[in-house]
């Protein structure tokens, strides 16, 4: 194998085919544990206890599956990228652990707030700190990333609060509304009555902050890297990548048309692609750096044959995972009606 | 890093990955409990075994919340604090974790939530099946994670080039030297901590008088298991133990406290490292001469390394490798006796008599966690100084950027979540065994169990046909 690996060809290849794997898992987790986490940051503004109820189980059968993508992103970086592993997780050492902590706190509160009934109300605030503070937090790592980690012999060599800057705590606030509309969407589709009108009218608010904070990154990342200006705004390539813009366009109407007009799923899936939409373009602005300016796919690699050796074991179990993802939606599919759940 | 950040970073690795390991050591064994319950009912159609089901996976919901919120954070901190560790290592170790959240952390993150919420959704035979894939998946994560910590402490199947291990044959990696002794010895761990906390819990019931039905069926199952599990986890230790000596051979001579090779090593009890670093004060051994020997080499005469054969700066740190394993060693013995009790008594159809059993029994079920926890000491500590062996020292494997501030406030902010997270943890957990299972008589339907009559005829027909 290590003959068959050390092709000058594979050490080309097998990087971008990781590459595009860990993005789909980080895209697909942004997506997935977004919504969940998105329930959460609605919580403080639904008060009736069984309100919160719907809401939380219109999740929770999906959200420790949702946030195993997290581990797939986490654990994907180390296997093919450990240089970019070791360099992102310390060169944005507070946040992600924060991130962590916050996520340990909403994760238990799926099942403490159900046990501690009639005292729940200390795990309600539990899972709402933790889940706005996830979100926050997980946009102050992509704007830290996206402003770019000074490296030094392959380790990061910045300060500790180097992310304490105003674009990435701009991006911390942007994530949190676009999870929030992420959750309001998932409820529209998966709840009914009170829940959904509720959900609906906050999605209208919603959609435009998200709106204004993606035109807000768009013009932010050009203006202040030439680099990211001249992957965009450059020709050809202004051309090529004009239909990014132009389907977020279509994104949002879907999205608008949907809260009007009671398509339940429209909103959701506008939201999803709103989102799939902007990792694109983010993308786009920062590849083939993996953490920007200076380390690429290439530098980080890891060795061929165990980028080789995990791609097998990729495409052989991922397509099962999605299978049985699936399968698992589909068990839960439709509204979600006060009362139901193990507990 | 400067040396105390590293020593604080090393404090807290130990603490978030002691406080993960507690939970899988329970929900490995319990995934495998619960499924099988619920193969049983569906085999037999008798009541009981559902009710014990719906009940032990509430527990279990709660437990595993708590391992995989865990979990999360140490799939990150290799990086956060050991930037140099991933670099290092990462060709090598990636891939074993990557594979262990491809084939396991899916399988039973995407299966729990069937087996959580599908009792109405699902077919039965569907459920059931989801609550065996839970179990299959924690039992490969199990497998996974440990030929990682294997080949951490056993390297094999790679080669170094610029302070960094590359690939040459993944089987080889995978099933390195330490693996199948340390696979199999954390697996029955597993199962046995399970199964005593099973068995304390059914203890705790018979104790109180309440659902005698449930608490039988739970004491059978796990004292089953204890009285077998126990006993061969001594032989799996004893293997490991001979792995050790030819692959570890400084971590071997730590746990003996055995300093020179010319000897043959007695059986220390306890002991402190002299000032000088080179023999034992404070010794206190048992009056059997070689007996560490005979245990290690089959030979009362028998030597092998001592800890002066080694510098000091190669050699482990003494007491947490020292003390943890007589802990170990101390607690494994105490479940045998406890199987082994229990056993005589259910052979002698006079089990469900001996109120005095459970009434020490009910208080055991820490011990298989504790055991646990100090045999990771004993391996985690008893590689050092070492990350991973001959390849990468802990004191080189640090992130150098991390500053001693950013360690102090993320350990303190761990041990405050964490206490926080583990003490209501283990509140609701007491609070729902306390509950007992819903839909179960909470009375014995007739009469008194104690009886010694009838609960002997019980025991006995019980044990003779099985539980």
């Amino acid at each position: 194998m290590v003959e068959l690996a050390s092709g000058e060809a594979m050490a080309t290849w097998l990087p971008v085919i990781w590459v595009a794997l860990l993005g789909t898992a980080v895209a697909l987790y942004v997506v997935l544990d977004g919504f969940d986490l998105g329930i959460g940051i609605l919580f403080p503004f639904s008060p009736e206890e069984q309100d919160r109820d719907v809401m939380m189980n219109s999740v929770a059968p999906f959200w420790d599956g949702n946030e195993t993508w997290l581990v797939l992103g986490g654990g994907g970086l180390f296997v093919a990228f450990p240089l970019a592993y070791g360099i992102i997780m310390s060169g944005l050492y507070l946040p992600m652990i924060i991130m962590l902590l916050a996520l340990v706190f909403r994760g238990v509160a799926f099942e403490y707030r159900w046990v501690a009934k009639p005292q729940h109300s200390s795990w309600d605030i539990a899972f709402a700190g933790g889940s706005i503070t996830a979100a926050f937090m997980q946009g102050v790592i992509l704007g830290g990333l996206l402003r770019g980690l000074p490296v030094q012999d392959g380790h990061f060599a910045g300060g500790m609060l180097d992310w304490l800057q105003p674009f990435p705590i701009f991006v911390g606030f942007a994530t949190v509304a676009g999870y929030a509309l992420l959750g309001t969407t998932w409820l529209i589709m998966r709840t009914e009555g009170e829940v959904a009108g509720q959900a609906r009218e906050q999605s209208r608010v919603l959609l435009f902050v998200v709106l204004a904070a993606m035109a807000i990154v768009s013009l932010w990342t050009p203006l202040s890297e030439p680099r990211i200006w001249e992957r965009w705004f450059t020709l050809p390539n202004f051309f090529y990548l004009s239909p990014i813009p132009i389907l977020t366009a279509a994104a949002a109407l879907m999205i608008w048309r949907g809260l009007s007009d009671h398509h339940d799923s429209w909103p959701f899936i506008g939201t999803v692609s709103l989102f799939l939409l902007a990792f694109a373009g983010l993308a786009i602005s920062t590849l083939p750096y993996l953490v920007p300016p200076t380390v690429t796919i290439w530098d980080a690699a890891a060795h061929p044959s165990s980028q080789l050796f995990m791609l097998i074991g990729t495409v052989a179990f991922l397509p099962l995972i999605l299978g049985y993802t699936a399968f698992v939606y589909w068990t839960f599919r439709g509204k979600v009606r006060p009362g139901e759940g193990y507990h | 890093m400067d040396l105390d950040a590293v020593l604080l970073a090393r404090i807290q690795f130990a603490f978030t990955v002691s406080f993960h390991i507690i939970f899988p050591s329970f929900t490995i064994g319990l995934a495998a409990f619960i499924a099988t319950l619920l193969v049983r009912w569906r085999l037999t159609g008798e009541d009981r075994f559902h009710r014990l089901a719906r009940f032990w996976t509430k527990i279990f919901a709660v437990s595993f919340a708590m391992g995989v919120v865990s979990g999360i954070v140490l799939s990150y901190q290799f990086g956060t604090n050991w930037a140099g560790f991933s670099r290092a290592t990462g060709n090598v170790l990636g891939p074993l974790i990557g594979y262990e959240v491809l084939t396991a952390f899916f399988l039973e993150a995407s299966f729990l939530g069937v087996m959580l919420f599908g009792w109405n959704r699902v077919p039965p035979t569907l459920h059931v099946l989801s609550a065996v894939l839970v179990a299959i998946g924690t039992s490969l994560s199990a497998f996974w994670i440990l030929s990682a910590n294997s080949w951490m402490q056993t390297p094999a199947g790679h080669e170094v080039r610029d302070g960094i291990a590359y690939p040459l044959d993944w089987l080889a990696i995978i099933f390195n030297p330490s693996f199948p002794y340390r696979f199999s010895h954390m697996f029955t761990a597993a199962y046995l901590t399970t199964s005593i906390v099973v068995l304390a819990v059914g203890a705790r019931y018979l104790v109180q008088n309440r659902f005698i039905e449930e608490a039988k069926t739970m004491v059978r199952m796990g004292l089953s298991m204890v009285a077998v599990l126990a006993p061969l986890q001594l032989v799996i230790g004893d293997l490991h133990g001979l792995n050790t000596k030819e692959h570890q051979p400084a971590k071997l001579a730590t746990i003996e406290g055995h300093w020179n090779s010319n000897e043959p090593a007695d059986f220390v009890l306890f002991a402190m490292p002299n000032k000088e670093g080179s023999g034992n004060d404070y010794e206190v051994k048992l009056p059997i001469p070689g007996l560490a020997s005979y245990v290690i080499t089959h030979d009362f005469e028998g030597t092998f390394p001592g800890l002066n054969d080694f510098k000091p700066e190669d050699r482990p740190p003494f007491l947490p490798v020292f003390l943890s394993f007589r802990v170990m060693v101390g607690l494994g013995l105490l479940m045998i006796l406890m199987g082994l009790t229990g056993a005589f008594f259910w052979l002698r159809g006079t089990l469900f008599e001996k109120r005095w059993y459970f009434a020490l029994v009910q208080h055991s079920w820490p011990i298989g966690f504790i055991a646990i926890l100090a045999g990771w000491w004993v391996t985690e500590s008893g590689r050092q100084p070492w990350l991973a062996t001959g390849i990468i020292r802990t004191y080189d494997a640090v992130s150098p950027a991390i500053t001693f501030n950013a360690v102090l406030t993320t350990l303190i902010l761990f041990v405050l979540v964490y206490s926080a997270v583990f003490s209501m943890g283990t509140y609701y957990i007491n609070r729902l065994i306390n509950k007992g299972p819903a839909g179960a008589a909470e009375k014995p339907p007739h009469g008194q169990p104690t009886r010694p009559l009838s609960a002997a005829e019980d025991a006995t027909r019980e044990a003779i046909i099985g539980a």
